[in-house]
């Protein structure tokens, strides 16, 4: 919908989108776009071995060379001080042991545990002259065997890559209740079982990792401009890490970003070097990372192994499920994967339904690979893969549709206890799934199928019907939970004399299309055009409190800014009330206009803002003067969106190519801000998915633990012509748990599709299952293996 | 990226002569292929020879019955040549699929050649075709300049002038994409000549090849269903990541197939 | 160091660059135009696409050097004044970019699609856009904004 910049927009309508006239004009502004006066250059020396002891660094030949400006080692950041990275989630294992979290230090120091590691880091007058320099760098390593297979490195004999953690064994945490689901496994009539592995993923969000890092000295204090999805997390963390007096002497400024998927959530080793060596040098430092460097070092996504059972009464209920994950932390726990592989994922087992008894076992384990941690999903998909892969086995064991097993074991009633600590909102799961039905014609596949298999081709159909959590909180629940950060978030919404809003906000758009949202909520509140209204976030200068965003946290920010909205209109109406001698209660608001039948007269949104300042028409001891709201939004619960996809493969017997021919969502974003953003977000969810089930796929060479997919010329990417159109619905059930009932959207499409594409594909072929990738060779070996026993 | 210097001649005897002045200095044609290789500094050439705006290297000519194309020709214009298209369409449509649409803008049959990547689609092209490579010394018959993978005759200092093709209306090139780079996994060029059929594979892994066996198949009056992957010897092909070496020999069978249901 | 003129967006730019400069590092860091952005070290990724001498190259994988004597034009030189190119429009009214990182080069990509096929359907965007990598908007509304843009250039034309 084209709402002009004049005009007023509403909630809930297909704006155009503010941000896109900068960007669509080459004048987006990121990280690596700025040049500082004095600029530095850092380049960083790393491992080309995944494990191996650093026996010496020699830097003296690096640092003759021409414009280099200081080169660091772990040693020297170590001598300085400066603190490991943390790890921001808790968990003890189910013996009552805490987790054991490996140090880790920004610059390796006595060994190195995967490739690309950095371990030295060269600071010069030129980009070209600081990797020259770094590629001069010599350092003395002595190789020690490496171990990337997730049981291998649990195996008595595993390659130790932490002398103090043994067998490799971060820890063993547990869920549910293993009593309950034991008995009910007794008196199943039916087990269905899977052994799954969810494939390692590279975020490869487009724009590289990126700080530019300023030290001044005369006040001691520092501005870092960062590619994140969390400044003002980052502000504290690097405030605490680099011993800096206080907050105060610290900005972080996160300008466009250019797209995130989790990538840019963790607090990361580079960025910490990057930050410590400006202080160090007294001049702005500035890294971006090349591609290369982002294969190997932005934490990768999923990468589980993992063994589980569904019991199934003799009418295909489900009655318990029983799940042991190894899930693959790399050589270190990156910021926030405790929880990943936890609270959000094991929670979320159950699904769409109605499942009494649950219990799961989930090991963190270190390898010789790049750390892991939350990638658009951040355990749901695992969880969802998982039970809906289980789903369709259970079809058919019990010999019904895959659409029928759903519909007997769908959760009716909200809210829903469910047996692993989650308490889901609000749904429609049944009436969700005739959505997605309707959508994809489900009921003429029959026919598609036989068409295609006239032209050889083998087509498949698929269903996944996923539930997840978004918005998560309330902070003390976290906290309850191992959580080292707040939940909440944070809406400053300030009006000026002349009527024109300043919208601040601590969430972070890195392509959410958040400056239209929020101006367009605005927009309705108050009754103003969108050209009146600037959304300001991203910089710690200006944002007074935030945790970012990550998780499709899009609700809790707006409703901050909703309640907000509502201080603003009910302060408007105490100063309108003087302005025309009524009772406040006397004035209505609607439309941008004040008005009180007592008078009959009327005062616009802007007359009562100038009123504000002027402070001449009310009692300035009891009205304050000014016009500004702040809300902190604490959610009460998880909000927890869900939906159905329904995918449509055509395979090629002779060739084993997969082909996603059609792909429809019906999805319950409970209200949804701006349908074009939203879809927009189903859009690229969904080509993640698809990109999982059937290209993506991080390989690390078994015998060295090099990453043999470490540029696009060997990681599967999803292209334009890999992918078809897509079908989309809303069925919305909106959320009791926020003002605006929004439960989310952001990594619902990476959550529902993978299932969806494999249980197509194993649909296709009639096989039980086939781990993703589901890769030509894979498929065209079953297909030889049929034809030849045919 | 090493440092380096970059000059750009006047004239093919200019670059000759700067070739031959350096040891360590490369020729740049369209540097599609050169250019990433020395950004992940795999590379240390002392200076590199810009042979792209050699008017020596240019051009698209009629040569008997064939054509005759100029070293420095991009893809997109060897894809869009109505004289290609006329006399040689499979080559046009071979051209049109290299990399993507940028890489075809910059990339030139000479530098493709000259660099022999064994999933590059061009040799297979002057394989099957019989084509012969002017160089700057001599003219080379195809089979002649291809010498295994990243491999060619050509000498130090030596660079490609013109690759001579005959006409062919009854030709196919048929590629299988790697799904990460969208190289050829197997590129297949079939061509029915005068003197009977060709066929060219690239993308095995060890270097384009011809695969005569099948050819002679053909030839005998043989039928394409019977083109079978046993009889391609799987010493040609090499396994990674993307398809082991038993994968990459069915696909080509598989798509010999098609290229040859194709043109029959 | 190695004096060269650039003609960039009808303007011409003397500047010192190292032979070894690439033409995006030139246009980014001496000429500070930071539409182009670079996304990949093994030209893939296409952020970086502008157009030499009217046609669409990955500004990454050339010299600043071989540009010499060439036309380029950078999404920067695209729209007149205040008045966008009909893909620029067209990508804002068919939601074509999310994080926006990509959008510089899928624009000049989308403009020489356009400009070599007047009225593309969707299996011929998106073959051609081979070269352009997106992360955030699954291409959908890509190939919606390309055909709906070249349509809009068609008109004009």
């Amino acid at each position: 919908m084209n709402v002009a910049p004049s005009t007023t927009a509403k909630f809930g309508q297909s704006v155009k989108r503010v941000e896109d006239s900068r960007l669509i004009t080459g004048n987006g502004r990121y990280v690596d776009d700025l040049l500082l006066p004095g600029q530095t250059y850092a380049a960083f020396v790393r491992s080309a071995h995944a494990h191996a002891r650093i026996a010496s660094i020699d830097t003296s030949s690096a640092a003759q060379m021409p414009g280099v400006v200081r080169i660091l080692t772990g040693q020297d950041l170590v001598d300085a001080g400066l603190a490991p990275l943390p790890c921001g989630w808790n968990l003890d294992s189910v013996d009552g042991t805490p987790a054991r979290v490996a140090v880790h230090r920004a610059l390796a120091t006595d060994a190195v545990r995967f490739v690309g590691e950095p371990v030295a880091l060269v600071i010069a007058e030129t980009r070209n002259q600081a990797r020259d320099a770094a590629d001069a760098v010599f350092v003395n390593y002595e190789e020690l065997p490496t171990v990337v297979d997730l049981r291998a490195a649990i195996a008595p004999d595993a390659p130790q890559l932490h002398a103090d953690i043994p067998q490799n064994r971060a820890f063993t945490w547990g869920i549910g209740d293993a009593a309950q689901v034991d008995a009910a496994f007794a008196r199943a009539s039916h087990k269905v079982g899977i052994e799954l592995r969810n494939n390692r993923l590279v975020p490869n969000a487009m724009e590289p990792r990126a700080i530019n890092a300023e030290w001044r000295t005369f006040d001691r204090s520092m501005t870092i401009h960062l590619t994140h999805q969390n400044p003002i997390g980052m502000r504290v963390m690097f405030m605490m890490l680099l011993g800096l007096e206080s907050e105060n002497h610290l900005r972080v400024v996160s300008p466009d970003v250019g797209g995130g998927f989790g990538s840019k959530a963790p607090a990361y080793p580079e960025e910490l070097a990057v930050a410590f060596a400006a202080r160090a040098v007294g001049r702005p430092v500035k890294w971006t990372a090349e591609r290369t460097e982002s294969f190997l070092t932005d934490a990768h996504g999923r990468d589980h192994i993992t063994t589980a059972e569904l019991a199934l009464d003799d009418q295909g209920h489900f009655l318990a499920i029983r799940v042991h994950t190894l899930a693959n932390f790399g050589a270190y726990v990156s910021t926030s994967n405790a929880l990943v592989v936890s609270y959000m994922y094991a929670t979320m087992l159950t699904g769409q339904y109605n499942i009494p008894a649950a219990h799961a076992l989930v090991e963190g384990i270190y390898t010789n690979t790049c750390p892991v941690d939350a990638y658009r999903g951040a355990g749901r998909p695992e969880a969802a893969y998982l039970i809906e892969r289980l789903a369709n086995l259970a079809a058919q064991e019990i010999g019904v549709d895959q659409a029928e097993i759903r519909r007997r074991n769908f959760i009716r009633t909200f809210p829903h206890q469910t047996p692993l600590v989650y308490c889901y909102d609000s749904g429609d799961y049944e009436g969700c799934l005739d959505a997605a039905l309707r959508l994809a014609d489900y009921a003429g596949f029959e026919s598609r199928r036989a068409e295609a298999r006239a032209r050889g081709k083998l087509r498949g159909i698929g269903l996944s019907a996923y539930v997840e959590a978004c918005g998560i909180g309330p902070s003390r629940l976290l906290a309850s939970l191992g959580g080292a950060g707040s939940m909440w978030e944070s809406c400053e919404i300030r009006v000026q004399p002349a009527g024109s809003v300043e919208v601040l906000t601590g969430a972070h758009n890195h392509g959410q299309g958040h400056q239209t949202v929020y101006a367009q909520l605005v927009s309705e509140r108050f009754g103003i055009p969108m050209d009146r209204i600037t959304v300001i976030q991203g910089d710690t200068d200006r944002i007074q409190a935030g945790t970012g965003t990550y998780g499709s946290r899009a609700s809790v920010g707006l409703s901050a800014a909703a309640r907000s909205c509502d201080k603003i209109i009910s302060k408007g109406r105490e100063i309108v009330a003087c302005m025309l001698g009524v009772e406040p209660d006397q004035v209505d608001f609607e439309d941008g206009i004040y008005s009180s039948a007592a008078t009959n007269q009327t005062v616009a949104f802007a007359e009562m803002a100038h009123a504000a300042h002027a402070a001449a028409s009310f009692p300035t001891d009891r009205i304050e003067p000014g016009l500004v709201a702040t809300t902190f939004f604490d959610p009460p619960n998880f909000t927890y969106p869900a939906g159905v996809h329904v995918c449509e493969v055509e395979i090629d017997p002779e060739t084993g190519v997969t082909e996603v021919v059609a792909f429809n969502a019906a999805d319950d974003f409970g209200t949804v801000a701006n349908p074009m953003i939203v879809e927009g977000q189903v859009h690229g969810g969904v080509t993640q998915g698809i990109g999982q089930a059937l290209w993506e796929n991080a390989v690390y060479d078994p015998e060295t633990a090099q990453l043999l997919t470490a540029s696009y010329m060997d990681y599967g990417m999803p292209r334009a012509d890999s992918l078809p159109e897509f079908g989309l619905t809303f069925w919305p059930s909106p959320t009791p748990v926020n003002p605006l009932g929004m439960k989310g959207c952001g990594e619902a499409g990476a959550i529902g599709s993978p299932p969806a594409v494999i249980n197509a594909v194993c649909d296709a072929l009639g096989i039980a299952h086939m781990d993703m990738p589901a890769s030509p060779e894979k498929i065209w070996r079953i297909c030889r293996q049929r034809s030849e026993m045919a | 990226m090493y440092e380096l210097a970059y000059v750009r001649p006047q004239s093919l005897t200019d670059a000759l002569a700067m070739l031959a002045q350096d040891d360590g200095a490369q020729a740049l044609s369209g540097g599609q292929t050169l250019m990433p290789v020395l950004r992940a500094r795999l590379a240390m050439p002392t200076r590199l020879v810009d042979l792209a705006r050699l008017h020596e290297l240019a051009g698209i000519t009629p040569a008997g019955d064939g054509i005759e194309i100029g070293a420095a020709t991009t893809h997109h214009d060897v894809s869009t040549s109505s004289a290609v298209r006329s006399v040689l369409p499979a080559l046009a449509g071979l051209a049109g699929g290299i990399g993507d649409a940028q890489i075809r803008h910059r990339g030139t049959i000479g530098g493709s050649i000259a660099n022999n990547d064994p999933a590059a689609c061009y040799p297979s092209a002057l394989l099957a075709l019989g084509a012969s490579i002017t160089t700057s010394q001599r003219t080379l018959a195809a089979q002649d300049f291809f010498t295994g993978m990243f491999s060619t005759a050509l000498e130090p200092g030596e660079i490609v002038r013109s690759i001579r093709l005959p006409a062919c209306d009854k030709a196919r090139y048929i590629k299988f994409r790697n799904p990460a780079s969208r190289f050829a996994l197997v590129g297949v060029f079939a061509a029915r000549l005068p003197g009977g059929y060709r066929i060219a594979i690239t993308g095995g892994g060890n270097g384009v090849f011809r695969w005569q066996e099948a050819e002679q198949h053909l030839d005998s009056g043989g039928s394409v269903s019977a083109i079978a992957e046993e009889r391609l010897d799987i010493g040609n092909f090499t396994g990674d990541l993307h398809g082991s070496a038993e994968y990459r020999r069915h696909i080509a069978a598989v798509t010999v197939r098609q290229a040859i249901s194709a043109i029959t | 160091m190695t004096a060269i003129t650039l003609n960039v967006n009808g303007a011409s730019h003397a500047i010192d660059v190292e032979d070894r400069t690439l033409l995006v590092h030139a246009l980014r860091d001496t000429l500070r135009l930071t539409g182009a952005h670079i996304g990949c070290d093994t030209s893939q990724c296409g952020a970086c696409t502008v157009h030499i001498d009217g046609r669409a190259v990955k500004s990454c994988t050339v010299l600043a050097a071989q540009a010499v004597d060439s036309e380029i034009r950078t999404i920067e030189g695209l729209a007149k004044g205040a008045d966008l190119h009909p893909m620029q429009a067209a990508f804002r009214e068919h939601h074509g970019l999310q994080c926006g990182f990509c959008t510089p080069g899928m624009i000049m990509m989308a403009v020489d699609i356009a400009r070599r096929h007047p009225r593309p359907d969707d299996a011929t965007v998106r073959a051609e856009l081979e070269g352009n990598l997106c992360r955030c908007t699954g291409y959908h509304n890509i190939v919606k904004a390309v055909i709906a843009g070249a349509a809009a250039m068609e008109g004009l034309a």
